[in-house]
């Protein structure tokens, strides 16, 4: 950082001799630090092109790698010559190799859940959750990684959806049987949809939280909408239709949230926003029924 | 964390050891040459050959500059660590399994498996300071437990010898008269072999691994039993972390039957374990077989891991370890 000073004194009253070194007019360098930060400050004067004397501070902080403490004899140790098999340099080499995989201390369960999760290892609900937690979001709480939605302990609290309107009365038990010890639950009754199993059922979910995003740009594809509908919550499916015919964008496209009102949030922030060069148009994708 | 793989040995390892200031790993294995690693990148340094059969098992002076190495030859050897050339040879007259240098390195115990009749034994030998005046003699030789002693070590201040093996009892001697002190009992103790037995850094308390898929931390002086870490795999090797209370524990399914199952589940990662809340805190992966050797940087900050699969994985743990919660 240069700060410019004006000089006391004047260039007029020096007399003119280019060739004169005038470095005896400048303040001494001065050096300050380095304090406990590591920071050290170096003030510097000298004259600048124009004439004009110039006051240069430089900080510099001085930072202590994580240094490996190693003892003297260590280091010694480090420059002893190779012996026995190892003196043969170019077959030692070949020896040791950083491995391509990334190896992770994995967690034995998501971090928060309770120690039930890791006994029942033979349920493949608990499976699943040990696997990502990610992929355990309940649809009533939008808790991550805790529990399912049949499990959710906020479901009565919560205004039911139009998917429980017409559930079976024995959902409970229906539930239950999703999480028979080692039984082989069919990947359309996972995740805590146990009580759906008709295919009507399973649009109907769809339609849950459901925003329509029209007046999209062609070039709009699933990733896109997914990043641009991110920020505003949990998105549990991103739809964008594409003319089977000529394999383009078709010009809008859905995408599932997994609370409401972090729906509502994205069509209220989305709507009319420009996008691509065209305004977006986001609304609820079916008419609320109530 | 992107493990180092040192493939120096061409059999299965059985033992590992860093030398006290953490910068070398000392690596035994059924081949017959142990080898010396620089602990940091996994370079090779060398190797000490001698030994005619597998080596069960090493130790390192407190000044690296000395390793003893106890082989199924039926020798234990001494070597200079920086030239790996062998100062003197033990004779015995069955395998030798476990050594463990005395603090202060005047004196170490060997132990021999049973063999051709011979039941097992506990040997302790005088080391001499110069390796000219080195004899083979024994100054103690303790003998009683069935079965083979898989690891002796010294207890404080060398006045005791913990022993363990495949009679599932672990047991401490007097260093002094050879009496038997202390006995595990049969209600807190193992119920399989003993395979592996580590002591804390401060030496006040020890682990030991067993068959019976546990591990059991005990108290040193008072062979208290205090913890117990159950597991769903035999254990193989265990150590402790000397930074984190933490420990690892390594095992897996039996060698011969590991080609019978998929790998997955044979279960051969390094489980680590809180010491004091006994939980499960993770697993790492990695070993194509049982893992048959564990050992912590004695600053905590890296491991060790020696499998059936003739390698040594050396991790270096990324920096969220060190603030893991349970």
């Amino acid at each position: 950082m240069a700060i410019e000073q004006p000089g006391k004194m004047r260039w007029g009253e020096l007399e003119e001799d280019d060739g004169e070194d005038l470095d005896f007019l400048l303040p001494p360098k001065q050096v300050l630090g380095p304090d406990e930060n590591g920071i050290k400050k170096v003030i510097e004067y000298k004259f600048n092109d124009e004439g004009n004397k110039v006051k240069i501070t430089t900080t510099t902080r001085t930072r202590k790698l994580a240094q490996a403490r190693l003892s003297k004899r260590a280091v010694e140790r480090r420059s002893w010559p190779k012996f026995g098999d190892a003196v043969h340099e170019d077959v030692g080499a070949r020896l040791t190799m950083v491995s391509t995989e990334e190896i992770l201390l994995e967690r034995p369960r998501a971090p928060g859940t309770k120690q039930e999760d890791s006994k029942n290892a033979g349920d493949p609900l608990s499976q699943m959750g040990k696997g990502g937690a990610v992929l355990m979001v309940c649809r009533t709480c939008g808790k991550k990684g805790d529990h399912w939605t049949s499990r959710c302990p906020y479901k009565d609290l919560s205004q039911p959806t139009e998917s429980f309107i017409d559930k079976p009365p024995s959902d409970p038990t229906a539930a239950a049987t999703g999480t028979t010890k080692g039984a082989y639950v069919p990947p359309s009754m996972r995740g805590g949809n146990t009580e759906r199993s008709a295919g009507t059922d399973m649009r109907r979910r769809n339609e849950e939280n459901s925003v329509r995003v029209t007046n999209l740009s062609e070039d709009t594809r699933e990733p896109d909408l997914h990043e641009l509908f991110r920020p505003f919550g949990a998105v549990s499916r991103v739809y964008v239709a594409i003319d089977q015919k000529t394999g383009m964008s078709r010009g809008f496209g859905f995408v599932n949230f997994v609370n409401r009102d972090e729906a509502e949030r994205a069509i209220n922030k989305l709507n009319g926003y420009g996008y691509d060069n065209l305004i977006l148009r986001v609304e609820w994708a079916a008419p609320r029924a109530n | 964390m992107r493990p180092i793989l040192m493939k120096g040995h061409e059999r299965p390892l059985t033992f590992l050891k860093y030398n006290r200031e953490g910068d070398l790993l000392f690596s035994c294995a059924k081949d017959h040459n142990p080898t010396v690693w620089f602990a940091d990148n996994g370079e090779r340094l060398g190797t000490y050959r001698g030994h005619n059969g597998a080596v069960w098992s090493c130790d390192i002076s407190r000044d690296s500059t000395m390793l003893l190495t106890g082989s199924a030859d039926q020798t234990a050897k001494l070597w200079d660590v920086q030239t790996g050339t062998p100062l003197y040879t033990f004779n015995f007259d069955s395998p030798a399994r476990s050594v463990d240098f005395a603090v202060g390195e005047k004196l170490a115990v060997i132990t021999t498996d049973p063999f051709m009749g011979l039941t097992s034994a506990i040997h302790i030998k005088h080391i001499a300071t110069d390796p000219d005046d080195q004899t083979g003699e024994s100054v103690l030789i303790l003998k009683g437990p069935q079965g083979r002693i898989n690891r002796a070590v010294w207890g404080p201040l060398n006045r005791t010898i913990v022993s363990a093996g495949e009679d599932a009892v672990v047991r401490i001697w007097d260093s002094e008269t050879g009496k038997l002190l202390r006995e595990s009992d049969k209600e807190d103790g193992h119920k399989k072999p003993i395979t592996s037995l580590s002591k804390s850094t401060d030496g006040s308390h020890f682990l030991t691994g067993s068959l019976d898929k546990s591990a059991k931390l005990w108290d040193i002086r008072t062979l208290k039993l205090i913890k117990t870490y159950a597991t769903e795999r035999p254990v193989n090797a265990v150590a402790m972390s000397p930074l984190l209370n933490h420990v690892v524990l390594g095992g897996g399914q039996d060698a011969s039957s590991v080609t019978t199952t998929d790998h997955r589940a044979g279960k051969f990662e390094a489980k680590f374990y809180d010491k004091i809340l006994t939980e499960e805190i993770g697993g790492v992966k990695g070993h194509f077989g049982p893992i048959n050797a564990l050992a912590f940087n004695p600053d905590g900050k890296s491991f060790s891991s020696g499998g059936e699969d003739g390698y040594v994985r050396l991790h270096h743990f990324d920096p969220d370890y060190f603030n893991i919660k349970l």
